[in-house]
């Protein structure tokens, strides 16, 4: 599914280099995770699959199903299966959210050769998912995410997931500023999403995300680069022990 | 045609139109303001941002070929046809009542024309024609309104006793694009009266309006403009109104492309619990100038204004923002707001903003902002990354940006057609 080799990206305004050379290979189906202290890259290669502007790839690749997504524009890479959920979802004043959803869906749609969904069924699909992650028709209609708690805004994410059916899924520490509940809720939007034909790559510092969504693979990221690869055991050491141990078995 | 004035206007002693008694010492009056102003000058205090010799001198105002750019995109005069109005057409600055409704009555509503009610020795606009425009002369001047009074032999005269439903709208048209056009319109509402009035479309190589309007205790005016179709022409436009007790005025403008294009209001409320909101969306792209310079007058107590200018502006368009509200001493209780905002959406765009208050009064509640900003760069990629297009996305950043001065139209039937247009206007910037 997704095959990033080598990745070396540096800021494109400064001569900042953010990571490394990051090497992570994600199978159909398959949910990893990464984790990693502040500052070590996590959200930045987020952004650079989601192809944000600001930053220079300055070698490697990144491969989904095959195609060079480094090559696409955002939207391309939305159409080709890529979808983001956003550590700071932004708000979009006078766009409503309903608007927004399905100027979305039908873009992608659109992209691929597909018919536009109708009014009628789109209503029902949005309406469907909305009750699932408990989000209210008020909060649909408002402009997008503005005024919206935290929670809101990363049920938020998770529902746009829902309804765009992405095959790469990135969660960029979707489950930060969550209570107990709604950390549950999104768990289980995610967890509904699971599928032989999708794929995950959750970020995050907690093993209390992890322990709703099981990853199959956890990475540990630091200084922009992978330095440990392991199974869910992984995540508990973290958890119990921090980073430092880790940091220094790979620089002893 | 009598007293239309030539491409080479703006001569210090015209031959004024023919007159009966009621407007020929209006207009004698209005040609020595004139006299006595002369032409602006850029060095003049609200000419700074705008040159006025492209509105004044004749050579600016010629144009290669009848017809150029006419309608090429723009605003429509076919935008409100969904509200069913009763339409006054000039052709070519000249009333055409082939091309306007068949039948002109509308129940409380009087219509007169300024070419055949000149000749009358009376008329009821003696109070209004030149009238508001004069007040409007202190403490700015505007010579080429005083000019619009002395000369126009154009234009409508409307008197409204009820509260009409079915709005009036003037739609110009033309195929003249070296016509010079006078047109002057005079508005009175008596007391309690309603009426909706649209203006669409523009014609000639320059064009000068006035458009005086009186309201009455609790008459409510409501105003649409859709202007700006051509690339080529000069346009000047004046609103003089001045409010009675309780009385609201809503105007709003659309300026779309066009060349060169002057708005001004001068507004004065007169009576107590009146309300004045003065809008405008500007979309500007290339060799467009829009200018807007609003007068508000608070000159009793308990009243309410708004002005909300919003622009959109790209590849080397020009806005202008100027405004002002003026509170009296006696105009206590006053609630005052302006806002104007632009967007450009590339480096080579520009706003230029001077808003301005005076207050005598003490117990005032005003407040002015003005703003200048590209696109939200962080939006346009959230936008893309959930796969809608580039151009598509900064589409709909367009539409969030002037969704507040859509706001400002409280018919949403109107503010749909004025909506349809701006949408009509983003689909053909291809490579926004
Ligand atoms: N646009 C940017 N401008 C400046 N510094 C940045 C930018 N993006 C990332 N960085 C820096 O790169 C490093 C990695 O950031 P980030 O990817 O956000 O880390 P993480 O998500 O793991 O906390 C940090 O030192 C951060 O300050
Ligand atoms: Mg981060």
């Amino acid at each position: 599914m997704l095959e990033i080799k080598n990745l070396h990206v540096k800021l494109e305004e400064e001569d900042k280099v953010i990571l490394r050379g990051v090497d992570l290979k994600i199978g159909a189906g398959e949910v990893h995770a990464i984790m990693g202290p502040n500052g070590s890259g996590k959200s930045t290669t987020s952004y650079v699959l989601a192809g944000r502007d600001g930053y220079e790839v300055t070698d490697g690749t990144v491969l989904l199903d095959g195609e060079d997504l480094l090559a696409m524009e955002p939207e391309e890479r939305a159409a080709a299966g890529v979808f983001l959920a956003f550590q700071y979802p932004v708000e979009i004043p006078g766009v409503g959210n309903m608007t927004f959803l399905r100027t979305a869906l039908n873009a992608q749609r659109k992209a691929r050769g597909e018919p536009e969904m109708s009014a009628g069924d789109f209503l029902k699909l949005v309406r469907e998912k909305a009750k699932t992650l408990k989000i209210d028709a008020d909060m649909l209609k408002r402009p997008v995410n503005v005024g919206f708690s935290g929670g809101e805004k990363k049920r938020n994410e998770i529902l746009q997931m829902a309804i765009l059916e992405p095959k790469l899924c990135i969660l960029d520490e979707t489950d930060s500023g969550l209570d107990v509940d709604a950390m549950k809720l999104v768990s289980e939007g995610v967890n509904a999403l699971r599928d032989a034909g999708r794929s995950f790559l959750v970020i995050t510092h907690y093993q209390r995300l992890l322990d709703h969504i099981k990853p199959d693979v956890v990475h540990i990221m630091a200084h922009g680069r992978i330095i440990k690869t392991g199974g869910p055991e992984l995540a508990l050491e973290v958890e119990n022990n921090g980073y430092a141990d880790l940091l220094a078995e790979v620089a002893g | 045609m009598i007293g239309q004035a030539k491409p080479d206007g703006y001569t210090p002693a015209p031959n004024l139109p023919q007159s009966g008694a009621w407007l020929r010492g209006l207009r004698e009056a209005a040609l020595v303001r004139f006299q006595a102003m002369g032409l602006p000058q850029r060095r003049d205090e609200y000419w700074r941002y705008t040159d006025p010799t492209r509105l004044t001198v004749a050579q600016a105002a010629t144009v290669s070929g009848a017809g150029a750019g006419a309608g090429a995109g723009g605003v429509v005069s076919a935008a409100f046809d969904a509200a069913q109005a009763l339409q006054l057409v000039f052709t070519d600055g000249v009333f055409d009542g082939a091309a306007s409704s068949p039948d002109l009555a509308l129940d409380g509503v009087e219509i007169d024309h300024l070419a055949e009610a000149c000749a009358h020795d009376l008329h009821w606009a003696r109070d209004i024609y030149g009238q508001l425009e004069t007040n409007g002369q202190t403490p700015v001047a505007r010579p080429l309104a005083a000019w619009n009074t002395a000369m126009a032999a154009q234009g409508v005269l409307i008197r409204v006793r009820a509260a009409v439903l079915r709005p009036i709208q003037i739609v110009y048209q033309g195929t003249d694009m070296q016509a010079d056009l006078i047109l002057h319109h005079c508005i009175r509402l008596e007391e309690g009266a309603q009426l909706t009035l649209l203006e669409t479309g523009c014609s000639g190589a320059r064009s000068n309006h006035v458009l005086e309007v009186d309201l009455g205790d609790r008459a409510q005016f409501h105003h649409l403009r859709l202007q700006g179709e051509d690339a080529v022409a000069a346009r000047v436009t004046h609103i003089f109104a001045q409010l009675g007790c309780d009385s609201h005025m809503r105007s709003f403008t659309l300026s779309a492309d066009g060349a060169l294009i002057r708005n001004e209001a001068v507004i004065e409320m007169l009576g107590a619990d009146a309300s004045a909101h003065i809008a405008g969306a500007a979309l500007g792209k290339g060799r467009v100038h829009h200018d807007d310079t609003i007068f508000v007058t608070h000159g009793a107590p308990n009243c309410e204004s708004r002005q909300v200018f919003k622009k959109v502006l790209r590849d080397g368009a020009v806005g202008v923002f100027q405004g002002k509200i003026l509170v009296r001493p006696v105009a206590q209780k006053t609630d005052g707001y302006q806002i104007s905002q632009a967007l450009l959406l590339d480096d080579d765009a520009q706003f230029l903003a001077k808003p301005e208050l005076e207050i005598y009064a003490d117990d005032v509640k005003c407040s002015h902002g003005s703003t200048t900003g590209a696109l939200d760069e962080t939006a346009l990629f959230y936008l893309r990354s959930r796969g809608v297009g580039l151009v598509q996305a900064q589409a709909l950043l367009v539409l969030a940006f002037l969704a507040e001065v859509l706001e400002e139209i409280e018919d949403r039937d109107l503010a749909a057609l004025v909506q349809t247009q701006l949408e009509m206007w983003l689909d053909r910037q291809q490579t926004l």
